[in-house]
């Protein structure tokens, strides 16, 4: 059965009318046209289907569209504000940290999750958070100079 | 609507100006890209570089991007010959209707064959914009200059771009090879680190795969695939199926099973209790995990010589130490972090398929075969989609799309695998056995060297045949496993670069025991690893240093250079003052004998208690000829070293009696963030020489970079993949194995 689900996305109020079973990401991908989180495992091993769900990274291919009501949900896509990159964005270019990219949203999520929480993040703080989220083209070393490109940027 | 790649090379026509450059089928282009095309592509040209009107230039490739970056490195080399800013290049990847032909993106071989083409068209394009000018400037071509497209007459003000020369004009030429090339000392583009094209859009969340097309009218299908390789489908509970809301339709064709429905969703859930209900025939049919390798070994079909020289019954008599060691590679898994999809439509008797293939032009072929099509009812629109490191479920999913899209009415279908579908379905990188004897003479030098090989086979890409594709044999219900088995590529870096007066090189096939195709590098990284280490072992024996062994057997100065490189970047010379149970290793291989020279040196702890190995440190130096994008380079071997280094300690493909086990990664698991070590890589750039490809350089090297500095770390020689812990568990297969093989 459908019913209607309010969502908040990227800063906008959205309705959609689905099986309220449905895992979140393909009403993000499918209805609202969020490409960035990305179907991997379907089972939270892999992390390339994360967002920020009022600030924190969750997996979306597991979590009902219901849960997701009235939580805050950012994206890939909403990290970009009035057309400026969010920095950990900024510097996953600067340090070229991708290959294929299919993980980079993931990536990117995971790590703004983690330097909101804390900006100057410990060595053992980013690999316990950064170890949710697999990438099979061999960007780590990439992915850790990009995020204490932001992390050192922040420290005093 | 997500879909960006639709233009057909009609619709090019019907725009404004543009100046379109490209090879006349038959004429001769380069060896390498020659021997990539394999013909079938129509018209009077190909285009590759097209100049447009809007102050923008096209670069057109045959050639796939996999997240490897060559649509970067081919738009320098466009960019370069052709004087015009990176900004300015745009590039259409594969597409049977828009590029030439240029095969499977495969082997390292694209900056060598699409790009030698790119540069060669870009350079004849230069010279006919030039010669327009000089018409208009009343100047001689070689008075003429050329600044991001913008023409100036040498000492005078007169000026025109790239862009007005054309206006309305609508040209198109093909390259005659008079065209003349820059020499490399006059590059600005080529050779410097240019930022990915593709990483803007990736990092914001505008880049689009073939999994985030979204077709007007699109539905959505899952394939139920067979629970074993083997198994007949005997009975599907339709009728509860039909109740999940949603559900178009069932397809059924012999043991082909899917389900399409209107929503993503609703094709998972009514997936699933199809697979929960439907009644398949099946039996054991696959060997004992334990007994892996006796059953490759035992199975091995008639060894054949690769190389052969010198006179090794002289070299044997006179060897005064003897060493012999077996090395054992699992079977590995592409796995890819997307599981593979397509989308397909069916319409009007044309069949397209939007699909993330290696090999466009050759899925063409086989959907053609498969359903009896001729080539011009069929095309495949190449569209990225996550990393494949080899031939993996993606020629698969676009021939299950076709099938499915038969039943759908004219509506586009989009499939994708589920995990599970492309841990246990995707064709493996495949088992082998290495067993190598040497004799050091009283000197150290090796005089005798004899190598073994045993290889399930490494190429069963489909290439225009039907019955390499899953939805084909299952619909048709063949039996067994694609593929012709035997070693394939299974003997590629078999010969070592290494100078040795006495040597012979077998190899032997063996008994397929799961499915099997091309993983990144083929048999290289078995045989770099097993080569490499013992190498090592050699110089255990006779008590010399591994980098001075290697440097005492080589006489090409490349080699050495990347070695000496390596070895300067990591003080190698600290290797004795190390803390205790920490160790440094070093591997070395030329990918295939003829491209990219790579070093690795691995350093590495074994925790005292768990005897856990922890990776410290990856330092590569590499050598792949004239460098194109230096930080592109970097980043392939750095890949190439994190993801060997997955391979080598942590990954095997595991299977009961029926079936492959490894369905996730909790079964399979790869190397992770915090597992990882750090990397470092020196590129050594070789002006003027060939410019190679590098993205499977790294692998062999670096896996045996690990195994080497275990030994060196623990003492503990490990010749069973994967590696460690150092103790192994009981129960493991390389316990027997692992028992130290002491020189005799």
């Amino acid at each position: 059965m459908t019913r209607k689900v309010r969502l908040h996305v990227n800063g906008q109020e959205q309705q959609v009318d689905v099986d309220p079973r449905t895992p979140l990401i393909y009403v993000l991908r499918n209805d609202l046209a969020l490409n960035s989180p990305k179907y991997g495992c379907g089972q939270r091993q892999c992390g390339s289907c994360m967002v920020l769900m009022d600030g924190v990274a969750e997996y979306t291919c597991t979590m009902p569209v219901a849960q997701a009501e009235g939580r805050k949900i950012v994206t890939l896509e909403g990290l970009v504000r009035d057309g400026r990159l969010h920095p950990v964005q900024q510097a996953f270019i600067d340090e070229q940290a991708a290959q294929c990219g299919y993980c980079t949203s993931g990536m990117i999520i995971t790590a703004v999750a983690l330097l909101d929480k804390h900006p100057h993040a410990t060595e053992a703080q980013v690999r316990e958070a950064m170890s949710k989220v697999l990438c099979r083209c061999g960007t780590y070393s990439r992915v850790a100079r990009a995020i204490s490109r932001v992390a050192r940027r922040e420290q005093p | 609507m997500t879909n960006q790649n639709t233009t057909s090379r009609r619709d090019l026509l019907k725009g404004s100006g543009f100046l379109a450059v490209g090879f006349c089928l038959g004429l001769p282009i380069t060896a390498a890209s020659a021997a990539e095309r394999r013909g079938g592509r129509g018209g009077n040209i190909d285009a590759w570089i097209r100049i447009n009107a809007d102050g923008t230039v096209t670069v057109l490739t045959g050639k796939m991007e996999l997240g490897q970056g060559i649509k970067t490195a081919l738009a320098q080399i466009a960019a370069e010959e052709l004087d015009v800013s990176m900004e300015r290049m745009r590039v259409v990847i594969a597409d049977t209707e828009q590029t030439a032909d240029e095969g499977y993106t495969a082997a390292s071989v694209s900056v060598e064959s699409s790009g030698s083409s790119i540069r060669q068209a870009a350079a004849e394009t230069r010279q006919i914009l030039l010669q327009l000018a000089g018409e208009k400037l009343a100047a001689a071509p070689d008075q003429l200059d050329v600044t991001d497209g913008v023409i100036t007459r040498r000492g005078g003000d007169q000026r025109i771009s790239y862009w007005e020369l054309l206006g309305d004009q609508r040209i198109q030429r093909q390259v005659t090879g008079q065209a003349p090339l820059k020499r490399p000392e006059q590059y600005r583009v080529v050779g410097k680190s240019a930022g990915r094209l593709d990483i803007p859009d990736i990092a914001s969340g505008k880049a689009v795969y073939v999994q985030d097309l979204r077709l007007p009218g699109m539905v959505h299908a899952r394939v139920v695939r067979p629970p074993t390789y083997e198994a007949v489908l005997r009975e599907v509970d339709e009728e509860a199926v039909k109740e999940v809301a949603g559900v178009i339709r069932i397809v059924r064709e012999g043991n082909f099973l899917a389900v399409v429905a209107q929503r993503e969703e609703q094709a998972v859930w009514a997936a699933e209790i199809l697979r929960q209900t439907a009644t398949w025939e099946q039996a054991d049919s696959l060997p004992k995990y334990e007994e892996l390798y006796e059953h490759l070994r035992r199975n091995a079909g008639e060894r054949r010589p690769v190389q052969q020289g010198g006179d090794l019954n002289a070299g044997w008599a006179a060897a005064a130490v003897r060493v012999e060691a077996a090395y054992f590679r699992p079977y590995h898994m592409h796995g890819s972090l997307g599981p593979s999809c397509a989308v397909a439509q069916f319409k009007e008797g044309q069949l397209t398929v939007w699909s993330h293939t290696q090999g466009p032009f050759p899925l063409k072929r086989t959907l053609c075969a498969m359903f009896n099509l001729p080539q011009d009812k069929v095309r495949v629109i190449g569209v990225v989609g996550s990393g494949c490191y080899g031939h993996n479920g993606a020629d698969d999913v676009g021939a299950d799309a076709a099938l499915i899209a038969r039943w759908a009415e004219g509506r586009p279908v989009r499939v994708q695998w589920s995990r599970a579908d492309e841990h246990t379905w995707e064709p493996y990188g495949p088992g082998m056995i290495m067993t190598l004897r040497g004799g050091l003479d009283g000197t150290g030098r090796i005089v005798a060297w004899e190598y073994d090989l045993i290889s399930d086979g490494h190429g069963a890409r489909p290439g225009g045949n039907a019955d390499a594709v899953l939805a084909h044999r299952h619909r048709s219900g063949m039996k067994g496993l694609p593929g012709a088995g035997g070693v394939g590529g299974g003997t590629r870096n078999s010969e070592p670069l290494y100078n040795f007066s006495n040597g012979r090189i077998m190899a032997a096939g063996t008994r397929r025991v799961l499915r099997t195709s091309s993983l990144r590098g083929l048999g290289a990284y078995a045989n770099v690893f097993a080569i490499e280490c013992f190498m090592d072992e050699l110089a255990a024996a006779a008590r010399i240093d591994p980098v001075a062994m290697r440097l005492g057997h080589l006489a090409d100065e490349r080699a050495k250079a990347v070695i000496q490189a390596v070895a300067q970047a990591v003080s190698w010379e600290r290797r004795d003052k190390l803390p205790v149970n920490h160790g440094l290793g070093i591997g070395f291989a030329r990918y295939k004998n003829y491209a990219t020279y790579c070093a690795v040196v691995a350093e590495v702890a074994v925790d005292p208690v768990s005897r856990e190995i922890r990776l410290i440190k990856l330092t590569a130096a590499a050598d792949a000829g004239q460098v194109i994008n230096p930080d592109g380079l970097a980043n392939q071997i750095e890949g190439g070293m994190i993801q060997s280094a997955s391979w080598t300690l942590k990954e095997q493909v595991k299977f009961d009696a029926r079936r492959v086990t490894c369905r996730d990664w909790e079964d399979y698991p790869i190397l992770r963030y915090d597992q990882s070590p750090a990397t470092q890589v020196i590129v050594l750039n070789r002006p003027g020489e060939r410019a190679v490809g590098a993205g499977e350089a790294s692998m062999g090297p670096t896996g045996a970079a690990i195994a080497n500095a275990v030994f060196a770390a623990s003492g503990k020689r490990l010749r069973t993949l994967p590696l460690g812990p150092v103790a192994a568990a009981a129960g493991d297969p390389s316990i027997a194995r692992d028992a130290d093989v002491a020189p005799r």
